[in-house]
């Protein structure tokens, strides 16, 4: 199985990296870990005329805590890193956890937490969790950087709003006024199984009152989705299984699924609601887990 | 990046040394070469095997820097500067490894096509966690699929590795008293 020709760019820095792509002309594509960018050159889904490597940008592959900021992740990670490092393991073991099932090991020890974001898949692991603990993303570009929410990053299938000449860099977890936070996924087998639904959840009890909560869907949109109805059901009720079913229901109303090899929409919608719910009771029960 | 050589197509070709084995070898690759075909075509190192071609089945796995990768979604031009072993790689002193020697006691090896890959991710494992549990071995191998023995034996075979316990079967029966 043999892939395209193309001309192979691995730039020295991030400088020199964003110049590159906004002087490249033609077709370009990004290689971070490569298990999307290879796997899609190989089925002949992507045909670029160059590819640029990120591999000398070494500052990428940290996790870090700053100040004022939260967890700092680089886009170079790797889903293996992401398992591994104890800072998230601490905080938010639902992030971790997510990267340690999605593939196998030979898969999470290649593929970047970045390139998971970037390739805008509907039913990556790693964005739900991300978008309900508030995550945002920095791009670094030849005039300069921005940051913005993942929420607003990824706007259809494979489609993000990333500029030619864009890298995304960071991904940060800003500090959290949550309580609790969970990610639930669905898949036909135990291992390396795409996601034929995945719930995320993130919320916040003070004393018993859910005063705040976060429910994200994957692979029942076009892009990771808030299910806002099914949050505005539970904002300032009491817990209970009662207000936990309405959110349930709430959240199976708001999804959006199509019928494919994985499952029907039917099917889907029901395991929406049943995911919903045990995603948030882990969160309200267990804290960030 | 090193020497790059353009053919009259206009193809680059680059000039890259990869450190396999313990030993350092220097080749020439195209930029869409894979790490598989540049160990297979280029090293003769045909124990890595190309199955799926995409990352799914595991019998390309090499030990990238002491991590198990599907060596079929890595780019030859990227292992650079990385330490890769190979299954060749796995014996040392022309012994067996511990966990090749069990998978031999074991009859865990059927086709052997995934073995290659089977050892290697077993041998990350041990390394990492010398006294894994039954599902920790099941979690290792979950990237390389089997498709004759129904990963029993296999799993059996790196336990025992796990173990020290590098008997053969037979000969256990034999100072046993004998089954057989």
């Amino acid at each position: 199985m043999y892939m395209p020709d193309y001309e192979y760019h691995a730039p020295g820095n991030l400088a020199e990296a964003c110049a590159l792509l906004g002087e490249l002309g033609g077709k370009v594509t990004v290689l971070a870990g490569g298990s999307d960018v290879l796997h899609k050159m190989k089925i002949g889904s992507l045909a670029p005329d160059h590819l640029v490597s990120l591999k000398n940008l070494k500052e990428l592959r940290e996790i870090r805590y700053e100040q004022g900021r939260g967890v700092v992740i680089g886009a170079l990670v790797t889903h293996d890193g992401i398992y591994r490092s104890q800072l998230l393991q601490e905080h938010f073991l639902s992030l971790p956890m997510a990267a340690h099932t999605m593939a196998n090991t030979q898969i999470t020890n290649i593929g970047t937490i970045g390139g998971n974001i970037v390739n805008g898949s509907p039913l990556a692991d790693l964005p739900p969790i991300l978008v309900a603990l508030g995550a945002s993303v920095k791009l670094v570009g030849r005039s300069g950087e921005r940051v913005l929410p993942l929420e607003e990053f990824i706007v259809g299938p494979g489609k993000t709003v990333i500029a030619q000449d864009e890298i995304l860099t960071e991904i940060v977890i800003p500090d959290q006024a949550t309580t609790g936070s969970t990610y639930k996924k669905f898949g036909l087998r135990k291992s390396g199984a795409l996601a034929v639904v995945s719930v995320a959840a993130a919320v916040t009890v003070e004393g018993g009152t859910i005063t705040d909560a976060r429910i994200v869907l994957g692979a029942v949109a076009p892009v990771p989705l808030r299910a806002k109805s099914a949050e505005a059901s539970l904002k300032g009720k009491k817990v209970s299984d009662a207000a936990i079913e309405e959110a349930a229901a709430a959240a199976a109303a708001d999804s959006r699924p199509i019928s494919d090899l994985r499952g029907s929409d039917e099917y889907r919608r029901e395991l929406v609601r049943v995911f919903t719910k045990r995603a948030l009771r882990k969160a309200i029960d267990e804290g960030h887990v | 990046m090193s020497n790059v050589i353009t053919d009259k197509d206009g193809v680059k070709r680059y000039l890259i040394t990869l450190h396999v084995n313990g030993d350092e070898h220097t080749i020439l690759v195209k930029g869409n070469t894979t790490l598989t075909n540049a160990l297979r075509d280029q090293l003769d190192l045909t124990g890595t095997k190309r199955g799926c071609e995409l990352g799914d089945c595991g019998s390309c796995t090499v030990l990238f820097d002491g991590r198990p990768i599907n060596s079929c979604m890595k780019l030859a031009v990227e292992a650079e500067g990385h330490d890769i072993v190979t299954i060749e790689g796995v014996a040392a002193n022309g012994e067996l490894d511990a966990i090749q020697q069990s998978m031999i006691n074991h009859a865990a090896v059927q086709c052997g096509y995934c073995t290659p890959g089977m050892v290697l991710s077993a041998k990350a494992l041990l390394t990492r966690n010398p006294h894994p549990t039954e599902p920790e071995v099941r979690e290792a191998i979950a990237g390389n699929l089997c498709r004759c023995t129904g990963y029993v034996h296999i799993v059996e075979a790196v336990l025992a590795a796990s173990r020290g316990d590098l008997i053969p079967d037979d000969a256990k029966h034999t100072m046993a008293g004998g089954a057989k």
